[in-house]
This record gives C-alpha cells, structure tokens and sequence, in this order.
C-alpha cells in the first residue's frame, strides 16, 4: 500500500514510516499540511494517515481542502486531543477514522489496513467465505463444513466484521466501535469474552482454528491451511 | 413560586413595612404629644381665663353689690363666645347667665373647684362639655364661670382626623414605593440570576447586565463581572493546559510506546526482555488512560457547549450496555439482572453516558463479591421516575460507608478495600461529572446489601438545564473509587 504521513514531529514520523516499511508498505511523509496537501493532490495513495495539529494548515483544513476537491482518499486522523468531541469534528473534517494519540503501532496499522484494503465492492458482497465458514449476509446465516451454526445477533455481526476484514488484524477498539459503535476504553475484557464465545460456537466441535488471536494486537480470522 | 410569592419574599417589602411601622410610630407620637400639649394649653388658658373673671366679677360684687354683678354677668353673657356664667342666690334660684340643665351638685359643691360639667346654653340646644368654677360670694351667693370645651374637642378631633390621613398617605406611598422598588428590584436580580445560570451551564463568556446608573446593581455586576473575565480567563488557561498537556506529553509518551514496541519487536519470542517491555507498554498504557480520563473529566466539567447532544432512548442504551456487559460477569461466575424500560428519552452525550454506566458496571463488577454468596450479582435497571429517568447499578457486596460516599467522588480517591485492585480512582468523578453535565446527579444509595449508583437525569433532554443540577452532595450522594 502506498500511505503519505503528515506529521510535523519528525521522529514520530519517522519511527512510523520505518515501522510501516517494515510492514510492506510504500511511504512517504510530509512535515506540515500545505506539503501534505499538495504531495496528496499530486500523488495517488491508498492510505494518509493526518496529524490534526499541523504547522502552516492544520490537519483537518488540510483533509477538508482534499474532500473539496473531490479526492476521497481513506485518511486516518490522528490527534493528541483524544476526546470525544475531538473524534467527532475530525471525523465531520472528512476523516475517515481517527486515533488519538498514543497510539500502538499495531492498532495503526490494523486501522491503516482496514482503510486501505476496503474495497468498496465488499460491502455489497452478500457473503463472506473463510476457509470452510460461510457467512450470508442476506439470510443471516453462518455455516461451517455445511452446518448451520447458529449465533445472536451481535455475534453475528461480530463475526461478519472479523471476516469483512479476513486475513487482517482487528483490534479490540475496532471491534468495539464497529460492532457495538460505543467509542469508549472498557478496562475489563469485555471484547475477549464476546470474542471467547464466539470462537467457541465457530471454531471449538472442528479440526482447524479460524479464529485466531494476535498477540499485543487483535485478533484475525483467516484459514492458516491455505 | 409565583410572581406574587415572589414579590412578597423579597427584602424591599420587609424594608417597606419595617419602614412603614416606624413612620406611623414616629407619627403617631407627635400627634399625641401635640394634642396632649394644646389639650394643656387650652385648658391653662381657660383656667386664667375663668380665674380672672371670677377675680374681676368678685370685685364688681363687692363695689356694686348683686345688682352690679347681675348687670355685668347678663352684659357679659349676651357676648358671643365660649364663656359661660351663671348667678344664684342662696335658695339655689337662677338669677342670670347662659347656662341651663346644671347638675344641682355643681353649685352644691365647695368653691374654688374646677369641674367638667355638661350643660345646655340658654335657650336650648344640644349637651356641651365645659370646665368650669364655683365662687362663693357672701350673702349666699354663688357665682359660676366657665368655658365651654366644644372649640377644644373639635381641636382634637381635628388632629385625630389628620393622623388618620396622613397614616393613610403613608400607607399608600409605602405601598407604592415598595412595589415600584421591589419590580426594579426583582427584575434586575432576576436578570442576575438567568445570567448566572447561563454562566453556571458552561458559557462562560456572558456577563451580568449593567445599566450605567452606578446605582449598587451596577457595582455588583461590574464587580462579578470582573470576577468572570478573570474565572474565564483561567477556565481558558485551563483548557489551554490541558490541551498542551495532553499533546506536549502525550507526544514523548507516544514515541517512548513507540520505541518499545519497536525493541519488543525485534526480540525473539522468548527473549529475557520481552517481559519487561511488555510490562513498560503496560505501563505507558495506564498513564495514558488516567491521562485521558483526567482530560475527560476537565472537559465534562468545564461543559464545553460543542459537546455532541443527540436524543436516544435510555431504555435501548441500557439494554446494549447490559447485553455487552453479560457476558463478562457470567464469565466471572455471576449475573447480570436487566430490567430497562421503555419510552425513556434523553437527550445528550450518548458516548459519554455510555461511558458512564460502563464505569459504574465496572466498579460493580470489583465491588460485587457478596461475602455470603460465591456469585457476583449486578442489576442494572433504567426506569422513568416522574421527569427524570433513572439509570442505576446495583451490586451485592459491601457497600460504602456513609462518611466515604462524598469523598470517594473526588479524583484519585480510593477506598481502602480497592487498593489493591487496577484503577486510577477516576471512574466515579468521571460519572459524576456526566451526570452534571447532563442536568442531573449521580446517587449513591445503600441497597442492603451492596451499592446502588443512580444516575438521575432530566428526561426529554439536558440542553437549556445543562450543569444546574450538580448538587451531588447532597448526604446521600458520594462517591467510590473510579476505574
């Protein structure tokens, strides 16, 4: 994936971009937003990742500028406020996702995937397929080796998430503000125990794990056979 | 209370009728002090007047014997005016003068008396007052003179009648002056008080209205208002602060997380040091959530007036957070009672209501071991309670004391008995500060066991009542510790 990163502190920058080449991906960065506006005019990329305060124009002027010109490139708004208002504005500027800071890099970079691999075509897919678990989104049904596994509701759409997303990292505040839309940091384990039960109707009477947990990170489903 | 209760409970009317009652006092006093005194002085004047005419009359009998006297009486008697004569001779008979209908006991009585009788003039008409005095001449004559007191009672009544107008007069003006002031009064204080609640919902930026008449209104409100551009101009270094707290500190946290996070990725799975930059992210984590929920708290409470407001219904708030929060306590052996009704509509920050029961949930969920029973118990209930829906948690474990339920709302405060559990003592000034925010209070009840938290909030919506309900310590109210 190409990502440009606009963010003045140099040495957060440059630990991301280093850390997202590791990763896989091209990077380029910028180190305030009227750079960062025109290296994204110019330039096609999968994914920009903003710091809201920004010197010579400020983050969000910077994605709106974008917005108005009619580039819908997914941006992840990252920003040192971290409250709630701030989520909201940033998100009202065109934003697409938001993360305040401090962030983990994993929860980043399981946010910049999701960004970036979101092809807009998925969500009209009517099902889901991961190995031999099948997911229909129009009979809400979920089967795995042709048996009917029967969930509730919000486990449905836990799992339609984690699958929407295959393959990729999925953190726990992602699941929380998808699944459930809260935007909140719940010190217990709540999402764990969803999760647990979940992977306990998919994964526990079969052979093969779908649903695996990332260390530090998240959690993924995706068929290690293939 | 109604306007007119209202006008009857100010100061103005308690000057007003203060006022009022010592005026009349003060009034009343004079009056009788100058009708006591003219009573006095009339009734001097008429004594050297009945004296000197007795003295004069006296000397006219004894030069010219009764003949003379009955001439000069019955001269003196056909003058008009108040005095009174009369002349009799041993057998009581009346000789001449212009008084009739006597008591027989006034010209019985020894001489030299002065007495209040009540007589007819001559030739008919109504009972008179008049003083009056007996002289006994020789031969068995006996002399009478007086003044009728007519002139004197009407005097009297006279004063009597002014003191009656002017307590009127005063009555009307204080009447009229204290509605007069306590209308100006009241609507300028009123106007103070709708400003001040404007100010106390979190717009700090109005100011109390001054008229420019440098009357004490004026100076009261030119004083408060500087006292608010200062408040105000510290609410912003505040906020300024915690903004640049929250970016100037958060940015080395970042990179420190940053930095171990890379280290940690470049050990091998079971490197020695894993543990320990584990533990070192653990750590940045924590300081980063007290951090933030600090930030929240500051910003809840300052009721920044751009916070998102949206109407929701409480009853499908709590059912969610019930239904994301079951599981977790029947994974801890326990559960969770639901019971939300419906049609409960609230208008607000949903998120941070959210918040808000979560961290009650959570500090339930700590708190909830019931002693007697293996089993954590949570209820968790929303109902309509006249106006104002209620949210509330309830667990089954010990409880909080009394003396602990104010204090335990304060940051970082922490009961004994959690010391030893994760949290930064937060959480409840975290929830009491929504529930501030949204116009109402969080209630810490006892339940007998256990706590029950309530958040009591106004129902239909906060906008227009936000921050005025914030009495949360009210003795029942307090707090535990936080998450």
């Amino acid at each position: 994936m190409r990502i440009l990163i606009v963010e003045d502190d140099t040495e957060a920058a440059n630990y991301l971009a280093k850390a997202l080449r590791e990763a896989g991906h091209v990077v380029d960065h910028a180190a305030d937003g009227e750079t960062g506006y025109e290296l994204a005019s110019s330039a096609p990329y999968d994914v920009l990742v903003v710091d809201r305060m920004l010197p010579r124009r400020d983050g969000l002027s910077m994605i709106s500028g974008l917005r108005a010109d009619g580039n819908h490139t997914p941006v992840l708004v990252l920003s040192a406020l971290g409250q709630v208002d701030d989520r909201v504005t940033g998100l009202r500027a065109g934003g697409d996702d938001y993360l305040p800071k401090p962030y983990a890099f994993s929860e980043l970079l399981a946010r910049v995937e999701a960004l970036g691999r979101r092809p807009r075509q998925q969500d009209i897919d009517t099902s889901y397929t991961v190995g031999d678990l099948t997911l229909d989104r129009l009979t809400h049904t979920v089967t795995r080796s042709g048996r009917d596994i029967p969930l509730q509701p919000r486990e449905f759409k836990l799992l339609e998430y984690l699958m929407q997303n295959a393959g990729q990292v999925v953190t726990r505040t992602m699941l929380l503000e998808h699944v459930w839309e809260y935007h909140f940091d719940p010190q217990t384990n709540v999402i764990d125990v969803h999760v647990s039960r979940l992977r306990a109707k998919i994964d526990k009477d079969f052979d093969r794990p779908l649903l695996h947990t990332v260390r530090g990170a998240g959690y993924t489903i995706r068929d290690t056979a293939r | 209370m109604t306007p007119l209760a209202k006008l009857f409970r100010t100061t103005a009317i308690k000057l007003a009728l203060i006022y009022l009652a010592a005026l009349s006092l003060a009034s009343g006093a004079v009056i009788v002090y100058l009708s006591q005194n003219t009573a006095t002085v009339l009734r001097e004047q008429i004594v050297e007047t009945v004296d000197a005419e007795i003295v004069g009359l006296a000397d006219r009998y004894r030069i010219a014997g009764i003949r003379g006297l009955v001439a000069s009486v019955e001269a003196r008697s056909r003058r008009p005016g108040a005095s009174l004569y009369l002349v009799t001779d041993f057998a009581a008979n009346q000789l001449v003068g212009n008084v009739e209908g006597l008591d027989e006991r006034v010209l019985a009585g020894e001489s030299g008396e002065l007495q209040r009788v009540s007589y007819t003039p001559l030739g008919g008409g109504d009972k008179r007052e008049a003083l009056v005095r007996v002289f006994q001449l020789s031969g068995g004559f006996r002399l009478l003179v007086g003044r009728d007191l007519q002139e004197q009672q009407y005097f009297r009544s006279l004063l009597v009648e002014a003191m009656r107008f002017w307590l009127l007069v005063l009555a009307g003006l204080g009447l009229v002056t204290w509605i007069y002031v306590s209308r100006r009064v009241l609507k300028r204080i009123d106007a103070m008080a709708a400003t001040g609640r404007r100010i106390m919902s979190g717009d700090l930026s109005e100011r109390l209205p001054v008229e420019g008449t440098g009357d004490e209104f004026d100076r009261l409100a030119i004083g408060l208002n500087t006292m608010l551009e200062r408040i105000e101009a510290l609410m912003q270094g505040l906020k300024d602060v915690s903004d640049n707290i929250a970016h100037d500190l958060k940015t080395p946290l970042t990179r420190m997380r940053n930095r171990v996070e890379e280290a940690l990725r470049q050990q091998d799975a079971d490197a020695p040091a894993r543990a320990a930059l584990e533990a070192t992210i653990e750590d940045c984590d924590t300081l980063i959530r007290t951090f933030d929920a600090l930030l929240r708290i500051a910003r809840v409470e300052a009721g920044s007036s751009d916070a998102v407001q949206e109407t929701f219904d409480a009853g499908t708030l709590v059912a969610e957070v019930g239904e994301l929060y079951a599981p977790v306590v029947e994974d801890q052996g326990g559960r969770l009672e639901l019971d939300a009704g419906t049609g409960m509509t609230l208008c607000g920050n949903r998120e941070l209501l959210v918040q808000a029961l979560v961290n009650l949930i959570e500090n339930a969920l700590k708190y909830a071991q019931n002693p007697d029973d293996a089993g954590v118990r949570v209820a968790l209930e929303g109902y309509r309670d006249g106006d104002t829906v209620v949210l509330a948690v309830r667990d089954f474990g010990t409880g909080i004391q009394d003396a602990d339920k104010e204090r335990v709302l304060h940051r970082f405060v922490r009961l004994e008995e959690s010391r030893n559990a994760p949290g930064s003592g937060l959480g409840l000034s975290l929830v009491s500060a929504v529930a501030r925010l949204h116009g109402g209070r969080l209630v810490l009840a006892d339940a007998h066991p256990g706590l029950r938290a309530e958040l009591r909030l106004p129902a239909g919506g906060a906008s227009g009542k936000r921050g005025n309900g914030g009495d949360e310590r009210d003795g029942r109210a307090g707090g535990r510790t936080g998450g």
